[in-house]
Formats: structure tokens, C-alpha cells, sequence
């Protein structure tokens, strides 16, 4: 019972704390040919931007390959022979960097970090010199100024174990009674089997907002998570989302009769899919279209775009209703497919 | 040795019969792999964007011009002023507003300056770094080449010097996703496989009561957790080699190390998760709480794993504790084989570390599991 | 007694947290014996035989198996006995000659013993026809005979049997006694514990636990004479109601 509590709490805290998808200290190696002036400034600026990390000096480029086998090294920059010569005298100096593109994400990132504080300096030494005109950019980052990769991670992980504690163990928790006969048990009994599945049901409906609360609680306070919108609202749509989640949840029961049937339909089945593909942690306009479809008939992607827009945008009722229309339909559509089975069940 | 034959047997045979487990094993990899393989990339391709253009000149119209021919945009949408084109991020409609001013080439041609202003939706952190970066490039190469144009040679304006920055990617020179991917998800499918199965199997006998039957026979501990075990550990070697041929044949994942080295760090590697299901299985009573206890921890060592998002990006502290996640080993060393060929020096280390770890997380399985209660 | 002493229990108590299941028996079972652990459900008889069997450690107490400590040599104890759980415990994924083959080895026989064993069980059963069926397809009541085969598959001293006939039909269980009968014959010592009171008059002797105590041990006549009962069943309401 404490796990119940306590693992979405753990989960919250060790990702929103651990999982990033920034780069921090990330460990690169510099490869000077040149180490003058201005290669050790530009070495510097690199080193103090907090995003990398100084593993090695290389000396030649026959380490370049050992560095990357030994797979700490993200990055190798190499500065050419006669650097600042070359930039001041004839007006043109080259700068290599070589990623280690094996995580092709974090290679992407990485080295547009870098020429950003490369070009970062190039303006610097730019301007002084006469100035061309130049265009100047302004950049807002709406409603998560600091890019904080948190911001995307905890609607996803709402979603999640709320699904987990709803749908999952529901669905287990039905079929283990169907296994161990007592599910007949039960349906023997004068009690209308509506009320025996609701109230099997129940307590994970408590538990499921129970987490809920939690989870957001953690958000707020803990991570700095704004909830720009309403609560009611976000309260009302989380409500209504475990509910999603329980009706997928004894739909499952109804059709698997073991536990064990019951457990791997819900992980592969839902699980996976909905850490995957519900945009918790990959944006789903980038996946090839057929998946975008097929995240469709997730409750778990909508759910996330709910919170998204009344969390992180305030967005009233009038921006979401599509969304919560989605989500009441399913509802309706595994509770109505669960009751139509359980008949034939008992016929 | 004869006994562990007939519990193999027995294992064995169980396994084949139940209907569930072999589309388990055999579906269920290929399935993921092609949808999720597929799914996970962080790449942004398809920048939503809406154009405010308050300057309608020339200039303005080549900017934009500029950001509808670059094939990572795509406009949405027109708007006249910025408080209509944010109703947009509101219905996720776009994700960049590009706002020109009003006498935006005016004041570049007077004052050599003009100002502009780019709005990004940064739910996404990590995407909106990227839009940044994206869209700051193409405005600064808008940038550079009108300088050119405008400012005509010969005159007094002096060029500043300029750093040349070109890059190369190796081991993955055309920024594939799926050969960083696939190999990870194949490890969290096969380390899933191995803990759960394992885990719910002696649960399951407990639920039902045939391991009493066991426990009360001469059966020795190393008997019944080797028979326990060896099966899972097949299956889970199998998994993982049916995967990589299909990763090679659907993905093209090069596989450029050794099969040797790979496997045998494999089998050391899956030792250790078996025995995490070993060991939850003798802390629990019942399939349900074994499932549970299980979930919660390979999602937690999973995720922290650097499967899908990089060691590299957490904290110095959560980074430290990664050295104790043997997932993290297992899917740095399986990506450094296929990908970078490394062979068994570069992995000295990978393969101390999930030694030791086998051997620990068994010991104390075999410790904890009792005959007698 | 002049058999020998093949169960000597002293004392035996196990305690869970503050409730007492087995409250310091003492008994002796001598060899040969049909020995009845009767009392209702919930008294301690499970409790008791898994400690003598090994599956659970005592709180306090000794006792003796087959000559060995149920405390220091649990696994020798295990080499000489044989099991049947009140939880019906053969593999029902299993077919019935997999599940004899299973145990088979399980107990350490040659291939040739256990083929003649297989032989064997499946003509005293009469399932010829069923060995290759898997066990669930199998009525209740042929599967517990099996059961109790395989529990002696390697001919130990003792078996224990635990509620051997659950619901069972009546035919079924004048059958299955008849089994144990047979085996009794053999030299096997039968310690079996049962609600059905009936069963009692089955045994050499018998005892009664209430409480997690045994409230009486002695022959069935002689308990019947001592209490002026006509049956076992009268006896247990005599006993219970003190």
C-alpha cells in the first residue's frame, strides 16, 4: 500500500530532478593546434557557458577516434594552426567540431549550442569594427522563459501514472478475481454486478486523484511548475481522465481472464504506447503521420494537451472543450463495450 | 545436475504451452520496435509558424520569404498583430510567431538597425532551443547576405573577420535517431521481458500453491533458482538477438563490433535483471504486487538509464547515481558495439561493473529465498 | 508402544506475531501407523504439519522426524517424506506422465524407476488412457489420487497428507482411502488431517486439536467409549463443547 503512494511520488521527484533534455556539464575534448589569444578565449567562453565541461586537451589527431571510443566524450573542437594569424591577418580562420553523433538528438543540440556561443563571439568581435546594419533579434519564450524541460515532462507524467494506478492495476485487480473463482462468487450473489465493479473500482478512483494531487503538489512547489489556468478546471479534467482511464481499465478485464494477460495487454498495450506516443516526452508532430493517427485513440495524449494548455497557458474551458469531448466519448464508448461484454459473459 | 534437467524440462514446457507467451516474446518486439522506434526522435521537422508582417516592404517580404522556403517551416497562419497570432499557441495551432515591426527596412537603411522579434511556444524546452537556434540562423544569413547587397563594395565599411564553423558527425554521419533508439528500446524490451517474467512466474507458484510442493522436496536452492532462471535467460538472449536482426534488416543498424562481445555482456547483463525479479519475487505473495513492485522499479531504472533521454543532460548528482543503474551500463556498452565497434578493452569497465552487480543481486536473491519459512 | 518412534513431537509451539496457531503439542507416531490429526478448520493442523514437514520453523518445542531435527536437518527430514498440500499442487499445465516424470527426478530416481513407477501409477489408477492429457482437463477427484501417487513416488517413510480429500465426492474418498490403505500396508507411515470426522474411523489412532492444543489422543473406540459417543462426530462436538 505505501508503494501506491509513494512510487508516484518517487517518480515525480526523481524526474522532474533527474531527466533533462538540456545539456548541462556536457564533457567535450578541444583539440588546439593553434593556442593563442584568441583560441583560449573562445576555449574559455565555450567553458563557462555552464553547458560544457572540459574533459581533455588533445594533441593530435590520431586520439581523435580513441576519445570517441571511450565514450565520455561528446564533442571534439578543433582549432587550425595559426588561428588568430589567420582570422586577422588574411580575415578567415576555421574552427572544426566533430560530434559524436551515435545520440544523434543530443549531437544536434550539442553542436547548435556550441555555434551559438560561437557566433556569440563573432558578433562580439564584430563589433569593433564599423557596424554593418544589422538586424537584431528578439527572442520570448512563452510560458516556460527558462526552457525548463520539466515544464514538458510533468503533464506527461500525470498521464502516466495515473493511467498506471487506474487502468492497470483495475484491470488486474477484476481479472485476479476472476481467477481465483471468487469473480463467479460475487455475480452469484444477490448484488447487482454494476455495484460489484463499482466497487472494485472505487477505491483506485480515490487512489488515482489521491496521486493526482500529489503529483501536482510536487509540480507546483516543488519544481516551480506554474499552473496558469484554473484549478477547478484542472482538477475537473484530471477527475474525468481517471475515470478514462478505469472504464479502459475494466474493459481490459473483460476480455483477458489472467492476471498475467491482463498485466501484459496493459503495459505493452497502454503503457508503452502512452509513454511513447502520447507526447510526453517526444513531440508527436514529428512522428511519421501514421503514428499521429494512432496516437489519436490514446485518452493519454489528450489528457496531456489538457493539462498543457490550462497549465502552462491558462487556457479556459473554451480552448480545451474539443479535447474533453474526446476524452468524455471514450468513456463512454469502454464503459458501454464493457457492459455489452460482461452480458455476454454472464449469458 | 539431473534435477536442474527435469525443472528445465518442466519450465520449458510450461512456457511453450501458455498461449500468451509466445506472441509475448516474439510479437510484442517487433511490434514496439516498428512503432516505437519510429516514434522517438526529438528532431523538430515541422516548425508551425505565423507570420505578423506589420512592414509589408520589400525587405520584410524577402525575410519571410526565406523562412517559407526553408522545409522545417511551414506557415500556418497571417495575423496583424501579436495578440492574435498568441490565440494561436493557445490552440496549438503553431508553435513560432515571427513578428516584423513597422518600418522594419526603414531603420536598417537610416539607422543601420532594425529590431524583430520571434515568440516561441516553450512548453517544450528542449524544441524551443531548437526553433531558436533554427530560425536565428536563417535571419542571420538573411543578415549577411543583404549586407552585400545593400552595402556596396568599395566603401569604407570594413569587414569584420569571420570564424568558420563546420562540423562533421561521426558514427552516425546522417543524424539517424533510430541507430541511438532502437538499440536502447531493444534493451528496455528484453530487460522488461526478463525481470517481469521472471518476477511473476515464482509469484505466480506461490499464488497457487506449487511451490510448496517444491519447497518440500530435497530440491536445493541452486537447483530451483538455476531452473528458474535459465529458461527467462534464453529467452531474454533470444529477444534480444530476434530484434537486433530486425533492427539490421528493417533500420539498418550498423552492427560493427564483435556478436561475441555483445552477447556475452548481454548474458551478464540480463544475470542481473532476472535476478531483480528473482529477488522482488521473494518479497511479494502475490502476481499482482510482484507486478507492481516490478513496474516501479524498471520504469524508474529505465528511464534513468540514458535510454531516451541522455545521461549526459541530468545533474552531476543523478549522473552519479546512473553508476549504479545497470541499464545504463548495458545500453552505453550496446551502443558503443554496434555503433563505434568497440570491442572488450573499451568495455573493460562495463563488463567489471555488471559483474559485480550479477553477483550481488543473485547472492542476495538466493539469500532471501527460503525453504522453510 | 512397540513400533518404532518415527514422528516424536515436544512441546511444538509456532506463534505468529501474537496469535498462538500450534499452542505446545506433544505426540508420538509410531512406524506403520495411520496417524489422524483431526480438529476444525483453523485449529493449527496445517500449521502443525508444515513444521514437521519442514516448510515452516517453530517457535518453540523440538520434535523428531524420521529421526531427524526438524530444526538442523530439515533436509534429510525431506528426503524421507512425502507431501500433499491442501492447495492441489501438481502442474495442471502438465500432462499426467510430465507431472510423474517431474517429481520423479525432482526426488533423485533413475530413468528406469521412474518409468516403472509411471507404469505402475497408471495402472493402479487406471489412467492409461489419460497420460499424455494435460492435468486440468482431469476431474478433481482423479487428479487428488494422483496426487497423493506422486507424494510417494519415492517411497518414504512418511507421508503427510493435508485435507487430502476436499470436496471430493463419497465414492471418491472410500477410493482414496483405499489407496492409503495400501500404502499403510507397504510400511509407509500415513499422518493425514481431515474435518471429515468420518475418516477418523479410519485411523489406528487419532487427535483432536482445538485451539491450537491437542484436546484428546487415543484409538477411535477408545475415544468413543471415553466420551459415550456412538460416532467420531459426536466425540469432536463433546471435545469442542468443553
Amino acid at each position: 500500500m505505501l508503494i501506491l503512494f509513494g512510487m508516484p511520488v518517487a517518480q515525480v521527484l526523481l524526474f522532474g530532478f533527474a531527466i533533462r533534455n538540456e545539456i548541462r556539464d556536457t564533457k567535450i575534448a578541444i583539440l588546439d593546434y593553434s593556442r593563442d589569444n584568441v583560441t583560449q578565449e573562445i576555449s574559455n567562453k565555450i567553458l563557462s557557458s555552464g553547458y560544457f565541461i572540459l574533459s581533455d586537451n588533445l594533441f593530435n589527431d590520431k586520439q581523435l577516434e580513441e576519445e570517441f571510443k571511450k565514450g565520455t566524450i561528446k564533442e571534439i573542437i578543433i582549432f587550425e594552426q595559426n588561428f588568430s594569424e589567420n582570422l586577422y591577418k588574411t580575415g578567415k580562420a576555421n574552427i572544426q567540431l566533430i560530434l559524436d553523433a551515435s545520440d544523434a538528438n543530443l549531437a544536434n543540440m550539442v553542436m547548435n549550442y556550441t555555434n551559438s556561443i560561437l557566433k556569440d563571439y563573432q558578433k562580439e568581435i564584430s563589433a569593433e569594427y564599423s557596424n554593418p546594419p544589422a538586424i537584431t533579434t528578439e527572442v520570448k519564450m512563452r510560458y516556460n522563459p527558462e526552457l525548463k524541460s520539466v515544464y514538458m515532462f510533468v503533464p506527461g507524467i500525470m498521464a502516466i501514472i495515473l493511467m498506471l494506478v487506474s487502468a492497470l492495476m483495475t484491470s488486474i485487480s477484476i481479472t485476479r478475481e476472476k481467477e481465483l473463482g471468487t469473480m463467479e462468487i460475487l455475480l452469484v450473489s444477490p448484488l447487482n454486478p454494476l455495484m460489484i465493479i463499482i466497487g472494485k473500482v472505487i477505491p483506485y478512483l480515490i487512489l488515482g486523484i489521491i496521486n493526482a494531487a500529489v503529483i501536482l503538489l510536487i509540480s507546483v512547489n516543488v519544481f516551480g511548475v506554474p499552473v496558469a489556468g484554473s484549478n477547478l478546471l484542472l482538477i475537473g479534467e484530471t477527475i474525468l481522465f481517471v475515470i478514462t482511464a478505469l472504464s479502459l481499465g475494466i474493459l481490459i478485464s473483460t476480455i483477458v481472464s489472467d492476471q498475467q494477460t491482463a498485466m501484459m495487454i496493459s503495459l505493452a498495450g497502454l503503457m508503452l504506447p502512452t509513454v511513447m506516443l502520447s507526447g510526453y516526452v517526444f513531440p508527436i508532430e514529428n512522428m511519421p503521420v501514421v503514428l499521429q493517427w494512432f496516437s489519436h485513440i490514446l485518452p493519454a495524449k489528450w489528457y496531456v494537451i489538457i493539462v498543457k494548455s490550462v497549465m502552462l497557458k491558462g487556457a479556459g474551458f473554451e480552448y480545451i472543450w474539443k479535447e474533453t469531448f474526446i476524452l468524455a466519448g471514450m468513456t463512454l464508448f469502454f464503459i458501454i463495450l464493457s457492459i455489452k461484454k460482461f452480458k455476454i459473459r454472464l449469458l | 545436475m539431473n534435477t536442474i534437467l527435469h525443472i528445465l524440462k518442466k519450465e520449458f514446457l510450461q512456457i511453450f504451452r501458455n498461449k500468451s507467451m509466445l506472441p509475448l516474446i516474439f510479437v510484442m518486439p517487433i511490434i514496439q520496435l516498428l512503432i516505437l522506434s519510429n516514434a522517438a526522435t526529438y528532431e523538430i521537422k515541422n516548425i508551425n509558424y505565423c507570420l505578423v508582417d506589420l512592414d509589408q516592404s520589400t525587405f520584410s517580404r524577402d525575410l519571410a520569404e526565406r523562412f517559407r522556403q526553408n522545409g522545417y517551416f511551414i506557415l500556418k497562419g497571417n495575423k496583424y498583430s501579436t495578440n492574435e497570432a498568441i490565440k494561436g499557441f493557445n490552440t496549438n495551432e503553431w508553435k513560432l510567431i515571427l513578428y516584423i515591426p513597422e518600418n522594419f527596412e526603414k531603420d536598417f537603411r537610416r539607422e543601420g538597425k532594425s529590431k524583430m522579434q520571434l515568440l516561441i511556444n516553450a512548453e517544450d524546452g528542449a524544441a524551443a532551443g531548437l526553433i531558436n537556434n533554427y530560425s536565428s540562423n536563417i535571419i542571420q544569413q538573411f543578415n549577411q547576405d543583404i549586407i552585400t547587397e545593400y552595402i556596396p563594395s568599395g566603401s569604407s565599411m570594413n569587414m569584420p573577420p569571420l570564424i568558420n564553423v563546420n562540423f562533421r558527425n561521426w558514427y552516425n554521419p546522417e543524424l539517424n535517431y533510430k541507430t541511438y533508439m532502437v538499440p536502447g528500446i531493444l534493451v528496455a524490451l528484453v530487460t522488461m521481458i526478463g525481470t517481469f517474467l521472471t518476477g511473476m512466474n515464482i509469484a505466480r507458484e506461490k499464488e497457487i500453491g506449487t511451490i510448496e510442493q517444491l519447497n518440500v522436496t530435497p530440491i536445493k536452492k541452486y537447483q530451483f533458482i538455476t531452473g528458474k532462471l535459465f529458461p527467462f535467460w534464453i529467452i531474454g538472449l533470444f529477444v534480444l538477438a530476434f530484434g537486433l536482426l530486425i533492427g539490421k534488416i528493417i533500420y539498418g543498424i550498423p552492427v560493427l563490433g564483435s556478436p561475441l562481445v555483445l552477447f556475452s555482456l548481454a548474458s551478464i547483463y540480463l544475470i542481473s535483471m532476472l535476478g531483480i525479479g528473482l529477488f522482488i519475487s521473494t518479497v511479494t505473495e502475490t502476481q499482482q504486487q510482484a507486478m507492481f513492485i516490478a513496474w516501479f522499479i524498471m520504469v524508474i531504472f529505465i528511464l534513468l538509464g540514458g535510454i531516451f533521454t541522455a545521461v549526459e543532460s541530468m545533474p552531476d548528482w543523478a549522473q552519479r547515481l546512473t553508476y549504479l543503474n545497470p541499464i545504463s551500463h548495458f545500453s552505453k556498452a550496446i551502443r558503443m558495439i554496434l555503433l563505434k565497434g568497440s570491442g572488450f578493452r573499451e568495455l573493460a569497465e562495463q563488463f567489471t561493473v555488471l559483474s559485480v552487480f550479477a553477483f550481488l543481486i543473485i547472492a542476495l536473491a538466493v539469500f532471501r529465498y527460503r525453504k522453510t519459512n | 508402544m512397540d513400533r518404532e518412534k518415527i514422528i516424536v513431537a515436544e512441546n511444538l509451539t509456532k506463534k505468529f506475531g501474537k496469535f498462538t496457531a500450534v499452542d505446545g503439542i506433544s505426540f508420538e507416531v509410531g512406524r506403520g501407523e495411520i496417524f489422524g490429526f483431526l480438529g476444525a478448520n483453523g485449529a493449527g493442523k496445517t500449521t502443525a504439519i508444515k513444521m514437521l514437514c519442514g516448510l515452516q520453523s517453530p517457535t518453540s518445542g523440538k520434535a523428531k522426524v524420521a529421526g531427524f531435527d526438524i530444526y538442523k536437518e530439515s533436509e534429510k527430514i525431506k528426503k524421507n517424506i512425502g507431501y500433499m498440500s491442501q492447495r492441489f499442487s501438481l502442474y495442471e499445465d502438465l500432462t499426467v506422465t510430465e507431472n510423474i516424470e517431474f517429481y520423479g527426478g525432482v526426488y533423485g530416481l533413475k530413468k528406469n524407476v521412474i518409468k516403472e513407477k509411471t507404469k505402475y501409477f497408471l495402472e493402479t489408477l487406471q489412467m492409461e488412457e489419460e497420460k499424455n492429457k494435460l492435468l486440468k482437463s482431469l476431474p478433481l477427484g482423479w487428479k487428488q489420487k494422483l496426487a497423493f501417487m506422486t507424494a510417494i513416488i519415492h517411497e518414504p517413510k512418511i507421508v503427510f497428507l493435508d485435507e487430502p480429500t476436499g470436496g471430493v465426492d463419497p465414492l471418491m474418498r472410500r477410493q482414496f482411502w483405499t489407496l492409503i490403505y495400501k500404502s499403510a500396508e507397504d510400511g509407509t507411515t500415513v499422518f493425514v488431517t481431515t474435518h471429515y470426522m468420518d475418516e477418523a474411523e479410519y485411523c489406528g489412532r487419532v487427535s483432536m486439536m482445538v485451539d491450537g492444543r491437542i484436546a484428546a489422543l487415543d484409538t477411535p473406540s477408545k475415544l468413543k467409549e471415553k466420551f459415550n459417543a456412538s460416532s467420531m462426530h459426536e466425540v469432536f462436538v463433546k471435545i469442542a463443547r468443553n
